[in-house]
Formats: C-alpha cells, structure tokens, sequence
C-alpha cells in the first residue's frame, strides 16, 4: 500500500459521503446520516494515513519533508482540515444535515487534487527557501482558518436556502425542512467565523515572521499576502457588523460566503492569475 | 466626555460606521495592486493599459499604491479612528467593571436568567458563613452588604476581559507604529537619518569584502558601520537538479579583524531562512552572480603553512608565483549553463614537462613534481547577492503580532462572569438565592454556575 492509492481510498470515501449526506438531506432518514457520518471518519483516517505515509515515503527517497509544500498536498490537507473540522462540528453541535454542504467541498478539493491537469503528484525536494521550520506553523495554521471559512461559507449558503424556503412559505417536509432552525445556522455561522479569524490571524502572523527570516521583511504586499489581508479584513468586517450594529441572518451568510470567495481567491485564484512570491504553490 | 461628544469631528472619528466603511474600503482598493503589477517602468503601463489609463496610474501612484499618499492616508485615518472610538468607549467599560454590584436589588435576582435557590437550616448568620466559605474555596472571593431582609454576596472574575477588543485596536497601532519605525521612507525623509531603518543589496565576489550596501528604491551608498566579507560562495542541486542551497560563508571585519559571531565563530554559513545579524543589521541570502573569473589556492606541502598562494585568474591567463619558482594556467573548461564543471590545469614547477589534467571545480588535487608535493583547488569565482535589512520598527510589529492573538482570545473566548448569593429567611428559614451572568459564552458559563450551585446542595447535605 502506497500514499497514492490511500489518496485514492479517501477520494472515493469522500463522494460517497457526499453521496449520503446529500441523501440525508433529501430523504430526511437518520441512517443515511449515520452512514454519511461513518463515511467521512472512515476517509479522514485514510487520508490521516496517507499524509503520514507520503511524509514518510519522503524520507525513503531522501528528501525529508512535511507534505505541505506543493498545490497538491495543499489540496489534500485542505480536505483533511476541512473533514476533521467539520467531524468535530458534527459531534459537538450535532447538526448531521450540514455534511450536505461541507463534503461535497472536501471531496471536489480531493478530486481536484488528483484529476487536474498541471497539479504535480510527485513528492519534490525542498527549495532553500521552504527549508524552514516555519512552513509547518505557517501551512497548518493557515488551512485550519480556510477549512474553518469553507464550513461557515457552507452554513451561509444552507442559511439562505432555508430562509428563502421559509419566506416561500414552503412546507417542514420539503427540501430544506431537514435544515437546522435559522437562529442556529446563524450562531453556528458566527462561531465557525470567530474560529476561523483566530486561525488566519495567526497563519498571517507565522506568514509574517516566516517572510522576515527568509527574505528581510515580514510584509511586502505581494498578492498573497495583500489578499489574505483582504480576507481578513472582510472577516473583520463581518465581526464588526455583528457586535456592533447587531448584524446576522442573512446579511451575516452573505458575508459569510463572500468570505469564502476571498480565501478561495487567496488560495487559489493568486496562484493561478497572479504571479508573485508564493509562486511555488501553483504546481 | 460629554462636551467631547458634541464635537462632530469627534464623533465622526469615534463611529463604528466609520470603521466599517474604512475596512470595505481597505479591502476593496487593496485589490487593485494585486491585479495592477507594481513597481513597473513607466512605460510598461502604457504598453498594458495605453496612454490615459497610465496617465491615471501615474496621478494616483497606483504603480505604487501601497506607499501611495492617499493609501496611506486611509491607514491613517483607519489608526485614528481605532484609537478615537477605543477612547470613546474605554471609559464606559471602566465603569461597567468599577460598577457596584451590591447595590443591586435583592428581588432582581429572582428575575435573573440563571438563579437557584437552596432551603438551609440552623441561624441566617451560619448561613452567609457557609456560603462565603463554599464560594470562596471555590475561587470566588465575595464581598457582602447588609440588606433588609439580609446579607446580599458578590463576587466577580474576569472583569478585565471586556478591554480584549481594545488590546486588539492597540495591537493593530502597535504594529503600524512598528511599520512606520522600521520604513526607510520616514528614516530618510522624516528623520534624516538614513541608516536609522534601511533596505538594500549588495553583491561581494569571495574573498572580498565591502562596508557599505546600496538603498534599494534610491540607490543611495548606506555605511554599515563595520566590513563584511564573503570568504566562500557554493550551490548544492539535488539530484534531480533543483537547487538544494545556497551557501555564503560570511564574516564580519572590525578594524580588519574578524569578530566573533552570535555562534561563537567568525564564521557564519548564510543560507536561505538562515540570516546574519550584526549590531542590528541583518544580512540575507538573496542571490548570487557566478563570474568567468577563478580562485585559485595552492600551497606546496613540502615548504609548510606559509607558502599558500591565492589569487584570481581568468582563462587562459598564466600566473607565477616566483618565491616557489611555479607556474599555473588555465587552458579549458567545461560548462554546464554558468556553471563550470571542470577545468583544464596547466601546473609546472619550471623542472621536467608540466603538469596537464581536468580538475573539477572546488575540488583538491595534489600534484607531485620534482620540486615536491603541491595541493592545488580551483574554484570558479562567485559574488553572492545579500539582502540587507535594519529594521528597528520589528519587534514592535511582533509584539503587536502577540497581543493581537492574545487580545483576540480573550475577546472571543473569555468572558466577564458574575455571581450573587442573597441570603434570607422565608417562612422562618434561611433561603439562599445564587444568581450569576456573563456577558459572553452563555452556555459555558451556564454549565459553570449549575455546577457550582450543585455543589453547594451536595456540600449541605453531607
């Protein structure tokens, strides 16, 4: 058994999750939640062991690394963030319907990973400036804020489908009666945002130190950076509204998705449109 | 603070409106230098975006929109009005927690969201004694005040806590402060002094040395104060080619002698993620230029330590060195993009045919001639590219960079928590009312105040 196929493993996992979850949401029966549930376990465990052994299949050719350095690990811990994130959310707020719009997010990442043209599969050698200890705070802390921003854009998106349906008037046994009560996808939306601001605030900062080590100055405005900065800033934004002006419902979930478009931005639209210093993540 | 709120520029800076406009703003203009490639030659924005849409550029500095007048006017106005509304708003905070919590009514514990009362026996006096005990082995230290119908307690923890919101306002000064006091642009134009905060580069060739760096943006010369000197220069490739590091050797010169270094040694192996520091000063591996010049090191073993010759010579250029009586050359190489592989030496001691062989670059030979034995390494002369940075603003923005993590947490996670205990008689009997609030984590709190009242009940049973 090698890393790839484990990768294999999970993906499949993942879909079926998907599968179910979206299955729970439709047919509204409690075990194909409980499957849905089973299902994601089952393929963060694999994927929890695939990273392990891609790190250490790393250090049988010889060029030791943490899986963390390229599109395509970030891809895959993106998924693994993203799943164990939402896993914790499920047990602790235990609110199985919201699977339907968080694995299928886990799952794209996954196949994106691995069918897509121009991402490299291969573990590559570190190039001198990744050799620090610094990639790892930096990478994790980072991508636990994403995956935190992804589940709260999924609860925005669940929050403005639910309330259209209750504006429509529409029946409890329709799509979205299976759907938590609107006050609690909005608090849930909240606290995921609140956990996610924490966490980006701190990959900006590990970013920050990172850079000044590497490179003499920890801010430069390279697109990366100023768009994590404009993330952060639509966060905070959204914090603001909230404490201060008393915002939530809607306008919250719509944030809570523009939000997530600025780290899908951040992430990924930087790598791919813009050149700049983090060129290294965009293969 | 009441004749302060009437004035309108006050309010103005003091509004949450403001603050809310100001963030949209930053992150929506910020876009523009991530899509509008920065620090560009003039002309290239006219070849982008033709005549007028550079015209336009160039008005607005977009080509430099980060150090833009009116982009750092928005940071300006974003700190004014973080420390206008944190002063705005601190006094009422103090208030809150300076706030006497005894005054309180006894009958609004009644109507508290968490409150729970608890039948005692034996005398009211030994009642407010075991409830002050149990309060206070739990942690919560009480003061109390005589009411009508008895003793109202109060206890209080983390009042401190509502000033985490506005740790966070000053963290996000302290790291501007922090950028301002390490900008070259304000050591220069504000202060004067150009060497007080600086960025720049410097290219050394091995062996030399310089004492002196160039401004980046401005070109200016910038003295370091000391002499700085690349003794060596490599790069390992891995095997699939990429390259696995750069390598200076570096030491820093006082009055021509080398000091020792932050490792004890007067010689630091400058890498990538591996800076030097000097005196406040910290030099970075940035790039490197390989020449078509060689060093050269031979030493004749025979005659000891002291006859070592280095020197630098170009292709086929021959050099002497006349005290051993030898002569060296180098009559080929071999290269691979810029970088030399091997070499063709030439090597005579002026006895017999000379010597002819490939030597691979940086790598010892030893030769024997009728003279002797010589050892002899050829290397192809570098410079190696330094970053060079003095930033007295940074540990500033690192501190900033701490309390903002820490201020977030408390004003996200900790909470101001507050609990009463109303000690009474009804119907002849000693009746103990808790109640308690936070003004954030209601839940967790909830858990923590049932827990406690629990507890006592247990505690009086036994």
């Amino acid at each position: 058994m090698n890393s790839s196929q484990l990768f294999g493993i999970t993906t499949l996992t993942y879909l079926l999750s998907s599968a179910f979850y979206i299955g729970l949401l439709i047919f509204k029966n409690k075990k194909i939640g409980l499957i849905g549930l089973g299902l994601a376990i089952f393929g963060a465990t694999a994927l929890t062991a695939a990273l392990g052994l891609r790190w250490y299949e790393s250090y049988q050719l010889g060029i030791g690394h943490a899986p963390l350095t390229n599109m395509y690990e970030s891809l895959v811990f993106f998924a693994w963030c993203t799943t164990l994130f939402y896993i914790f959310l499920e047990f602790k707020f235990k609110i199985r319907v919201v699977g339907a719009f968080v694995m299928p997010f886990a799952f794209t990442a996954m196949a994106y990973a691995s069918f897509a043209k121009g991402i490299n599969q291969q573990i590559n050698p570190l190039i001198p400036a990744l050799q620090s200890n610094w990639l790892i705070a930096h990478v994790m802390t980072c991508f636990i804020g994403y995956a935190a921003f992804a589940v709260a854009g999924g609860l925005g998106l669940m929050y403005l489908l639910k309330k259209s349906a209750v504006n429509r008037g529409l029946a409890e046994n329709s799509l979205t009666g299976g759907l938590p009560e609107l006050k609690i996808i909005d608090d849930l939306t909240h606290k995921t945002i609140i956990f996610g601001f924490m966490w980006l605030t701190a990959g900006i900062i590990t970013g920050a130190v990172w850079a000044n080590e590497a490179w003499g100055t920890y801010w430069s405005w390279d697109p990366k950076e100023t768009w994590s900065i404009i993330t952060w800033f639509v966060y905070a934004l959204t914090l603001h509204a909230r404490f201060t002006r008393g915002w939530s419902g809607s306008r919250i979930a719509w944030l809570a998705i523009i939000g997530f478009i600025s780290v899908f931005f951040t992430y990924f639209g930087v790598n791919f449109l813009l050149s700049g210093l983090h060129s290294y993540g965009s293969s | 603070m009441a004749t302060k709120s009437k004035n309108p520029v006050w309010v103005f800076f003091a509004s949450v409106k403001l603050a809310l406009f100001l963030l949209i703003t930053l992150a929506s203009t910020s876009i523009i230098g991530t899509v509008i490639q920065q620090n560009q030659p003039a002309g290239q924005y006219v070849q982008q975006y033709g005549e007028n849409m550079a015209g336009l550029i160039q008005m607005l500095s977009i080509d430099d929109m980060y150090n833009s007048w009116w982009f750092l006017a928005l940071l300006g106005i974003f700190s004014l009005n973080l420390i206008i509304c944190s002063l705005e708003r601190i006094p009422n905070v103090i208030r809150i927690i300076r706030k006497d919590n005894l005054t309180t009514n006894p009958e609004r514990l009644h109507k508290m969201r968490l409150h729970k009362s608890i039948q005692l026996s034996g005398s009211p006096a030994a009642a407010q004694q075991a409830v002050t005990d149990y309060l206070a082995g739990c942690g919560w230290k009480t003061k109390s005040r005589d009411k009508e119908n008895g003793p109202l307690l109060f206890s209080q923890k983390g009042g401190w806590t509502r000033f985490g919101v506005y740790i966070v306002h000053v963290s996000i000064l302290t790291i501007l402060l922090g950028a301002v006091i390490g900008s070259s642009n304000f050591a220069q134009k504000v202060l004067h002094k150009p060497d007080f905060a600086f960025k720049g580069s410097i290219m050394v060739p091995e062996s030399q040395e310089t004492d002196f760096i160039f401004a980046f943006q401005s070109g200016d010369k910038i003295d370091l104060g000391f002499t700085i000197r690349c003794n060596y220069f490599t790069i390992e490739y891995y095997d699939n080619g990429m390259p696995k590091t750069y390598l200076s050797k570096v030491s820093v010169l006082e009055d021509g002698r080398p000091v020792p270094l932050k490792n004890g040694e007067t010689v630091h192996n400058l890498e990538v993620n591996r800076p030097l520091t000097y005196k406040g000063i910290t030099f970075y591996q940035s790039s490197y230029q390989p020449y078509s010049d060689f060093l050269v090191n031979i030493t004749n073993t025979n005659s000891g330590e002291g006859h070592t010759h280095n020197s630098i010579i170009s292709e086929g250029k021959q050099i002497e060195f006349a005290d051993d009586n030898i002569s060296f050359g180098i009559i080929n190489q071999e290269t691979r993009g810029e970088a030399v592989q091997r070499v063709k030496i030439w090597f005579t001691d002026n006895q017999g045919d000379p010597s002819i062989f490939w030597l691979n670059n940086d790598q010892e030979a030893v030769i024997e001639r009728p003279s002797g034995e010589y050892t002899l390494r050829v290397k192809q002369l570098y410079a190696t590219g330094l970053q060079v940075t003095k930033d007295p603003g940074v540990w500033w923005v690192y501190t900033g960079c701490g309390m903002m993590l820490f201020g977030l947490f408390v004003a996200f996670f900790m909470s101001h928590r507050k609990i009463w205990a109303h000690v009474y008689e009804d119907d002849g009997q000693p009746t103990v009312i808790f109640a308690g609030s936070a003004n954030k984590n209601k839940v967790g709190f909830e858990k923590i105040f049932t827990a406690l009242v629990d507890g006592f009940k247990e505690s009086k049973k036994v």
